[in-house]
């Protein structure tokens, strides 16, 4: 075989390999979306879910799962912001830095069945705090760290080390060229972060069935107190999530329209994760164009 | 490369008030036993320009990091740098308030993401200066004095990074003098730009040093000779030779800083 050959044969084999990629993912979106879109209606996304007869919405599910995500990075991301800055800005490269790097990664990589009942254990028992958005936050946090301060690190370090340089030669201390100057460079890439990571959040159904719980009791949206127990903003409430919803109708789902409810909150799920992410990437490029000037 | 005897040097010191001067200065970068730069004493002219001259590795951009204190967490800087009769190289000093005397501009121009005001106007924020009739003269002033004034004076809100590379680089001259520093330290400032923009920032360092103490590393040796009256040569670490430009260039004392300006050497 000529070279010419050979290269256009290890090209062809490459764009094969992609291209099953890209039907897996286009056949499952497809699937989820065609199968589900049907069921989506103004009166699905608005009434709350029933037990037993057909009709039921997911009104409250949707919610929980959006109020859930608030207090998760709420939670969360002051956490990553001050690790990622102090990994990336202050760490020397010693043992203790690559301790805590270690420590990140075997946090991402846990298995969510074990961080949810471990948050059973620890919070819903040991901590009393019952079965609760709260919990359930707690524990996505678990989850969402490792992404959250990865992302950031990642932004600040990409950020020129001549502009830390250009603060520091001005008389600015470390800390006021972090803020002034770093920060606001790495904002498109920490808000992709974050963006991204809502998208693991939403999704996330096994850590949160034992932690916020599978029963979503009648929120009252007009109650604004949020220790009122009815309160939709109530934290120490249960909540069911649309994510662990879908896996509870199928489990054990006995109204009768049970698939067409499971169809349709697996469509709304993957629409809304598919609008982050897409709405990641638009804010990021729109911010970076904004600060470089349009060029 | 011929060896060249280090410890043969020929230092003069400058008539006239002297700015900044460095007592044999010793430069280890990390845990290194090597020294990146040893034994520099030299003593800068008030208001004139010094050029540092010297081959890569000569030690002449560790030096001038030094003289700021912007080496402070990557190297151990022994020896002593004489600031209004004070060692600003004590770790008591602080090295914030150096700083802002002794301003520096780095080899790529590094303006902030930031608009054109706000990059001079920063740094005066941080330093307490609030009002905004003395911030607005700051940059005026500071854009001016850096030849920019003309060209930006209607676009001052403008992001900094769409202006040209040269644009950008006096533009973070302006940055260091708004901070109405006494000595501006200048690392190469013009190897990232075209030979126009060269031309145009030479005549601002000349303009600059009426009312600034000048200190300019550069490989380009013509042009150390076009903007300075004082001219250091560096090799491996050690000042060789420090006198009148003129005389490095034309009548240089040592064999090394003979080869070098002539283009013998290595």
């Amino acid at each position: 075989m000529t070279p010419n050959q050979t290269d256009r044969l290890a090209t062809r084999f490459i764009q094969f390999l992609v291209l099953i990629v890209v039907l897996i993912l286009l056949f499952l979106l497809g699937d989820i979306i065609i199968s589900g879109l049907p069921h989506i209606s103004w009166h699905f996304l608005t009434s709350p879910a029933s037990s037993f007869s057909a009709g039921g919405g997911i009104r409250d599910q949707l919610f929980n799962s959006l109020y859930l995500l608030v207090l998760t990075l709420i939670i969360s991301f002051p956490l990553a912001l001050g690790s990622a800055i102090y990994l990336s800005e202050y760490a020397g490269d010693n043992w203790f830095t690559s301790l805590i790097r270690t420590a990140i990664e075997v946090l991402s990589s846990l298995p969510s069945v074990v961080v949810g009942l471990f948050g059973y254990l620890l919070f819903v028992i040991e901590f009393h705090l019952g079965f609760s958005i709260l919990s359930g936050a707690i524990a996505l946090t678990f989850f969402n760290l490792p992404l959250l301060i990865r992302s950031i690190e990642g932004s600040l370090h990409a950020v020129p080390n001549s502009q830390r340089e250009a603060g520091i030669a001005l008389g600015l201390s470390n800390w006021r060229t972090i803020r002034g100057i770093l920060l606001p460079m790495a904002l498109p890439g920490i808000l992709t972060g974050i963006i991204l990571s809502a998208g693991r959040i939403f999704g996330e159904a096994a850590a949160l069935i034992y932690t916020a719980g599978q029963s979503a009791p009648i929120l009252d949206y007009t109650n604004w107190n949020p220790t009122a127990s009815s309160s939709f903003l109530n934290p120490m409430r249960p909540a069911e999530t649309l994510a662990v919803h879908i896996w509870k109708v199928n489990t054990e789902g006995v109204t009768p329209d049970a698939v067409s409810i499971s169809a349709g909150s697996s469509a709304v799920l993957i629409i809304i994760i598919l609008l982050f992410n897409f709405g990641a990437r638009a804010i990021g490029n729109r911010m970076y164009k904004k600060m470089t000037g349009g060029k | 490369m011929q060896a060249y005897d280090l410890n043969k040097n020929h230092i003069v010191t400058p008539p006239g008030e002297i700015a900044l001067s460095t007592n044999q200065l010793q430069v280890n970068y990390g845990n290194s036993k090597q020294a990146s730069m040893v034994n520099a004493s030299l003593s800068f002219p008030r208001f004139q320009i010094t050029a540092l001259i010297g081959a890569s590795g000569s030690g002449k951009s560790t030096y001038l990091r030094s003289l700021n204190r912007m080496n402070d967490r990557i190297a151990t800087v022994h020896g002593e740098i004489m600031y209004h009769n004070t060692n600003i190289n004590s770790p008591k000093v602080n090295v914030y308030e150096v700083r802002k005397h002794i301003g520096m501009v780095f080899q790529k121009p590094n303006p902030f993401a930031k608009s054109i005001t706000e990059n001079i106007t920063f740094a005066l924020k941080a330093a307490g200066i609030t009002n905004r009739q003395e911030l607005r003269q700051r940059v005026e002033t500071s854009l001016k004095e850096a030849a920019l004034w003309d060209e930006v004076k209607d676009d001052l809100n403008k992001s900094a990074l769409a202006l040209s590379g040269g644009q950008q680089q006096r533009l973070c001259i302006a940055r260091s003098i708004a901070m109405k520093p006494d000595i501006l330290l200048l690392d190469e400032p013009a190897s990232a730009l075209d030979p126009i923009s060269t031309a145009k920032l030479e005549v601002t360092l000349k303009e600059l040093a009426k009312n600034y103490t000048i200190i300019i590393v550069t490989h380009n040796m013509q042009q150390a000779s076009r903007v300075s009256s004082y001219t250091a040569f560096f090799h491996l670490g050690h000042v060789i030779e420090y006198d009148q430009t003129e005389t490095i260039f034309q009548t240089p004392t040592i064999q090394a800083t003979h080869d070098y300006v002539t283009g013998n050497f290595g």
